[in-house]
């Protein structure tokens, strides 16, 4: 609760720093700028108010409206309207681990079955409770990287193929670190590059690798070759993986990794204009301590009934502030409990069949469009539910014209690959039917002719 | 609380058993009482490292706190104690003994004289709330 100052308080206050008043503390701003005329219209009723906001909203296109056959990173999928209804429950209602967590059992039950959800999808030992985000918590896998060998390797190597969001957000976490060194490799030919060609750039200073699993391209890649090069030389794996695509695929924990990390969206959450999100983060048993963020675990008590507590918090910023290697000590509570319900409500054989019509449909929609006169599929490596396509035309105007079919089409990879002009990133998802399929690849016939 | 007569000891409950230029280093009898359950030990420095005095060398942590361990003398680390990590209970059971964290080639012998022996320490220890 906000609790304003007595005048008597303030004045005290003033008095102690030696000014009069509050306009003394903003002398050194210029007065044309103190109290600017804002030149507002005048005042309009809650009535008017809501049938303007009202046209904004309607202004907005979404996928309700549109056909959607964009992805690189955000996925239009069904959400079960229990997800919905369990999430909003005033019990459930709050975005972050309580403060007094203990007391929040059915909270912190909760975050412990998202923990368990997240290491068994992704084939690890150990989840914390959450990221912001799928960029922000590989930003933490660098972070653990390099504290694990106490800075002592400094180079961190992205693979081109990761999203460029999370290797951004990456850089922008690390690039103040002492000595770091981030090499990003394979920008040049991403879709000639594939994650083996990482091996020859991993030594005895690299202290992680990331890959991204599918791909940014969607591409499917054996890791295991990899990893053993990257541990051969006392590195870690990081791989940002789709947690629609490990319903179907092989774990990245299969193939040693040692941190999997991801964006949650995908497990019942809404588009919603790239937020609110939810970032996951496993990792291997020894690496418990190591990791940021809020940890469940379960216990028992004094009487012998289960129970849950924050557990390991020794490692933590609020406990440890100036030893703490993160600044994270929260998590993303609410968009976590609803991918533990969408898990849940799917169970093991409701993802793999989500993953599996994901797979199907966008392979129909692939083998389409390579038929296409114009039009080139990159087929020459498996993909999950994303695919590249090379357009006769700019890809941006292939967009433009399928938006005036209704339909928004895939991601224009030169706003992150440059000289990929004519290259789409197309998504299908369980979302898309067959009609909206062929309706695409149409409107691509008509793109190709015009 | 326990001491031993051969070693020196610190403020912040390091204890050093010196022996030619070889120095050892844990921490005491006294520390892992305070500490209680010790559940984990991290020796934060590497073989052939070269550290000054206070240098922060392990982090022990235990079901009540999370506690540095810092190195009582300067020097070069010529050998840590890599089975603590698997048993850090030693911490409590053989503080003196097979808890010992690393072992330092003494660089500068003079910082010697600045740490307590055994009944200096028992007297500071005295002094101390809890």
């Amino acid at each position: 609760m906000f609790i304003p100052h007595t005048k008597a308080e303030t004045a005290q206050m003033l008095e102690s720093i030696g000014v009069k008043s509050i306009e003394d503390l903003f002398s050194v701003v210029p007065k044309i700028f103190r109290f600017p005329n804002l030149n507002l219209p005048t005042g309009v009723t809650e009535m008017e108010v809501l049938s303007e906001m009202k046209d904004y909203a309607a202004a907005n296109e979404t996928v309700e409206d549109l056909i959607c056959f964009l992805g690189a990173g955000a996925y239009h999928h069904y959400i079960p309207a229990a997800v919905d209804m369990l999430l909003r429950r005033g019990e459930f209602y709050t975005a972050y681990t309580p403060y007094q967590p203990e007391i929040s059992q059915g909270t912190l039950q909760a975050v412990f079955e998202f923990q368990t959800l997240i290491a068994n999808l992704t084939g690890m030992d150990v989840s914390n409770a959450s990221h912001y985000d799928g960029a922000t918590a590989t930003a933490e896998a660098g972070i653990m990287a390099y504290h694990n060998y106490r800075g002592k390797r400094p180079k961190i190597l992205l693979s081109g193929s990761v999203n460029p969001h999370n290797r951004e957000v990456l850089c922008s976490y690390l690039c103040g670190f002492e000595n770091i060194e981030i090499e990003t490799a394979g920008l040049e030919n991403p879709l000639q590059t594939s994650p083996d060609e990482l091996i020859r750039l991993v030594d005895e200073d690299t202290s992680l690798v990331v890959v991204q699993y599918p791909d940014f391209f969607g591409r499917i890649f054996d890791l295991s070759r990899l990893a053993n090069e990257v541990h051969s030389k006392g590195a870690m794996l990081a791989v940002v993986a789709n947690p629609t695509a490990l319903g179907l695929l092989k774990t990245p924990g299969e193939f040693g990794a040692d941190i999997v990390v991801g964006e949650g969206q995908p497990l019942g959450i809404p588009l919603s204009y790239g937020g609110p999100y939810l970032g996951f983060f496993s990792t291997k048993k020894e690496y418990v301590r190591k990791i940021a963020g809020r940890l469940v675990g379960e216990t028992v008590d004094a009487k012998g009934n289960r129970g849950y507590v924050l557990t390991l918090t020794a490692r933590e910023q609020h406990i440890r502030r100036e030893k703490s290697t993160s600044n994270i000590c929260s998590n993303q509570g609410l968009m976590a409990l609803a991918a533990t319900i969408y898990l849940s409500l799917l169970g093991k054989n409701g993802l793999k069949q989500v993953a599996n019509l994901c797979y199907q449909k966008t392979h129909y929609a692939a083998k389409k469009i390579n038929e296409l006169p114009g039009f080139k599929v990159h087929d020459e490596q498996p993909f999950f539910h994303e695919f590249v396509v090379d357009c006769p035309i700019e890809a941006k105007i292939v967009n433009e014209r399928l938006l005036e079919n209704q339909i928004l089409g895939g991601y224009e990879l030169e706003k992150s690959y440059p000289g990929l002009g004519r290259s789409l990133l197309i998504a299908v998802t369980e979302m898309n039917t067959v009609e909206e399929i062929d309706y695409l690849v149409n409107s691509l016939a008509e793109v190709s002719h015009a | 609380m326990k001491t031993l007569e051969n070693l020196k000891y610190t403020k912040s409950d390091e204890w050093v058993l010196v022996e030619g230029n070889i120095a050892t280093v844990g921490v005491t009898d006294y520390a892992q009482d305070q500490l209680s359950d010790v559940v984990f030990v991290e020796i934060t420095v590497d073989v052939d490292d070269s550290i000054k005095k206070q240098s922060h060398i392990a982090t022990i942590e235990s079901v009540k706190a999370a506690a540095d361990v810092n190195s009582p003398v300067s020097g070069k680390i010529i050998e840590i104690n890599q089975a603590l990590a698997n048993t850090p209970e030693q911490v409590n059971t053989d503080p003196f003994g097979a808890a010992w964290m690393i072992k330092l080639e003494i660089s500068a012998p003079a910082e010697l004289a600045e740490l307590m022996s055994a009944k200096e320490y028992e007297d500071f220890c005295s002094t101390r709330s809890h």
